[in-house]
């Protein structure tokens, strides 16, 4: 049986750092940011690795349809996700001085 | 390591495994949370995005290693299918055709939830392992992340032009949206009382799918960076979900951290338009005032491109306020020769950036940025709308709502309330637009009809590269 009330202490002091965190962020890299954290949640891609390999000879067709299409979803945001933020990112410069 | 690996007997190499795998999803944890906090500031940005490939290859090793695999081949096929998409929209993507590629990958990272969230359902039916715990998850993961996927695909087409940028609307449009909501969370309620109910489970799937198609169509362009912000925030949050049926902490962790920005985000969207999250979502804002075409018509004085080099040339302080209109003319690189030629004249050249100019959140600084405009030119709407009285023109690029006065003190106006930049105050007001056809929520912009505001009618691109040429043959 998982420990859910454990997991509800990660996610609310996670939230919470999440907000702290992200509060601080200039509004200049806004863009940026959202494609961030949209590679960062992009880490779904474990738990489908997990079905698609059909971990701990749990499996069924299904499961390995279902998880090689979201290994496929998944992996488009953590490659394509972290690629174009470091793109964004190299564009802002400062002042040639 | 191999060959420390192969000198213990199985069951230790499964503990030495899954010992990696911890070990992994912690450092990797540490290091997304460190990415965020390094993105605060653009000299340290770059690090953040490292750290973040870093946690995430991290992680995938360790999963690779401490899961008990049986095949790889279908992990393979899955993350070629996901180069092959992810790299080329990374790459050659245009920088005018961001927020299409976020809606989109909003739609990826929603899809997988949904599809883990679907596959463990029935991998764990015939188990008897669902308690009523883990269904309320596993539904609240699979009903955010299908009608995340479906709502963001339908964001992507508005955004893209595919659909009608408009709102869509029909009679009891509300009601029909709540009823299926309602109809979904009566099926996941049923499921988590009732695991084995198993003829709710595609009910509930297909509800949310439809429901989230029906959330989007009736939302307007000038609202998508509210609305991309809140699908950013529930795939976050699906994500987040399947952590806790998975009893995986680390994707509780990065779920939460991806929800928590997008709400942040969404927040700071709704205050710059002074709109509630439930006007955005269901208010059907853009949709033309039949009050405006009855009202009356002021004169505009027109100019032309000669003449606004020559206003330039003179002044000492200039504000070009850039909005949708430059992203939909490709103007920005056309914007920075404007910039190059006023800058080495003299002139104090500054970027008034509204909140919610452009179809997602900094949608603007991104564009100039890529123009290699540097970015301490690039200023927020309240740090610069102080320095209008001292401005001596102020350059609207496909600005429209964000710049109208009538925000400030007309109560019947739809836009009441809402901040917005003072181009007004500034000496002179030069507005590029291709037309007088009125902005995104449809009305009249009082802007335009002031005494000092001069109208420079014509595509952004052609017209600012017109007044760049005139100043540079002065010289």
């Amino acid at each position: 049986m998982p420990d859910f009330t454990s997991h509800l202490y990660v996610f609310i002091l996670a939230a919470f750092l999440g907000l702290e965190v992200i509060r601080r962020v200039s509004p200049l890299l806004h863009t940026p940011l959202m494609s961030l954290t949209n590679a960062i949640s992009a880490i779904s891609v474990i738990a489908a690795i997990e079905l698609a390999g059909g971990a701990g000879e749990r499996h069924t067709t299904l499961s390995i349809v279902l998880g090689t299409t979201a290994v496929a979803a998944a992996s488009t945001n953590v490659i394509g996700g972290f690629m174009i933020t470091d793109r964004m990112l190299k564009m802002f410069k400062k002042r040639k001085t | 390591m191999i060959a420390l690996l192969a000198s213990l007997d199985p069951g230790e190499q499964a503990t030495f495994a899954s010992a990696i795998g911890t070990a992994t999803y912690v450092l990797a944890a540490v290091l997304f949370v460190l990415a965020l906090k390094w993105l605060s500031s653009p000299a340290t940005a770059r690090r953040g995005n490292l750290a973040g490939e870093i946690g995430m290859a991290a992680a995938i090793i360790g999963a690779l290693i401490s899961y008990h695999i049986l095949t790889y081949e279908w992990i393979i096929i899955g993350f070629a299918i996901g180069a092959i998409l992810g790299v080329p929209m990374a790459v050659w993507m245009p920088m005018t055709a961001v927020p299409q590629r976020t809606a989109l990958s909003h739609a990826f990272g929603a899809l997988a939830a949904a599809l883990v969230g679907t596959a463990h359902y029935y991998l764990e039916l015939p188990e008897h392992s669902l308690t009523s715990v883990k269904m309320f998850f596993l539904c609240l993961e699979v009903l955010l992340g299908a009608l995340t996927f479906t709502g963001s695909l339908m964001a992507f087409g508005k955004l893209q032009d595919l659909l009608p940028t408009r709102p869509l609307t029909y009679k009891n449009q509300n009601v029909y949206n709540f009823a299926l909501l309602g109809s979904a969370v009566l099926c996941a309620v049923g499921l988590i009382f009732h695991p084995q109910w198993y003829a709710l489970f595609p009910i509930l799937l297909l509800l949310a799918l439809v429901f989230g198609v029906l959330l989007i169509i009736p939302i307007g362009g000038a609202d998508m960076p509210t609305v991309i912000s809140l699908l950013n925030s529930y795939a976050g949050l699906s994500a987040s979900m399947m952590g806790f049926v998975l009893s995986n902490k680390l994707l509780i962790i990065a779920g939460a951290l991806d929800g928590a920005s997008g709400l942040i985000l969404s927040i700071i969207m709704c205050k710059a338009m002074n709109r509630s999250f439930a006007n955005v979502l269901f208010g059907a804002f853009g949709q033309i005032q039949a009050s405006a075409a009855a009202a009356e018509k002021k004169s505009v004085h027109a100019t032309n491109a000669e003449e606004v080099a020559q206003i330039l040339e003179t002044a000492q302080k200039v504000v070009i306020i850039p909005g949708y209109g430059m992203a939909v003319a490709q103007a920005q690189h056309k914007v920075r020769e404007l910039y190059d030629q006023l800058t080495r004249r003299g002139v104090e050249v500054k970027f008034a950036i509204h909140p919610v100019a452009g179809r997602m959140p900094g949608h603007m600084n991104v564009l100039l940025a890529e123009a290699e405009i540097p970015y301490d030119r690039l200023v927020e709407m309240d740090d610069i709308n102080g320095d209008f009285q001292q401005t001596d023109v102020a350059l609207v690029v496909g600005a429209n709502d964000v710049v109208n006065p009538a925000a400030r003190h007309d109560k019947s106006s739809p836009i009441y309330g809402m901040p917005i930049i003072n181009a007004d105050k500034a000496k002179t007001v030069v507005a590029i637009k291709r037309s007088m056809n009125p902005g995104f929520a449809g009305i009249d912009n009082e802007l335009y009809t002031l005494d000092r505001t001069l109208m420079l009618f014509g595509d952004a691109k052609q017209v600012i590269g017109a007044v760049a040429k005139e100043l540079a043959d002065a010289r």
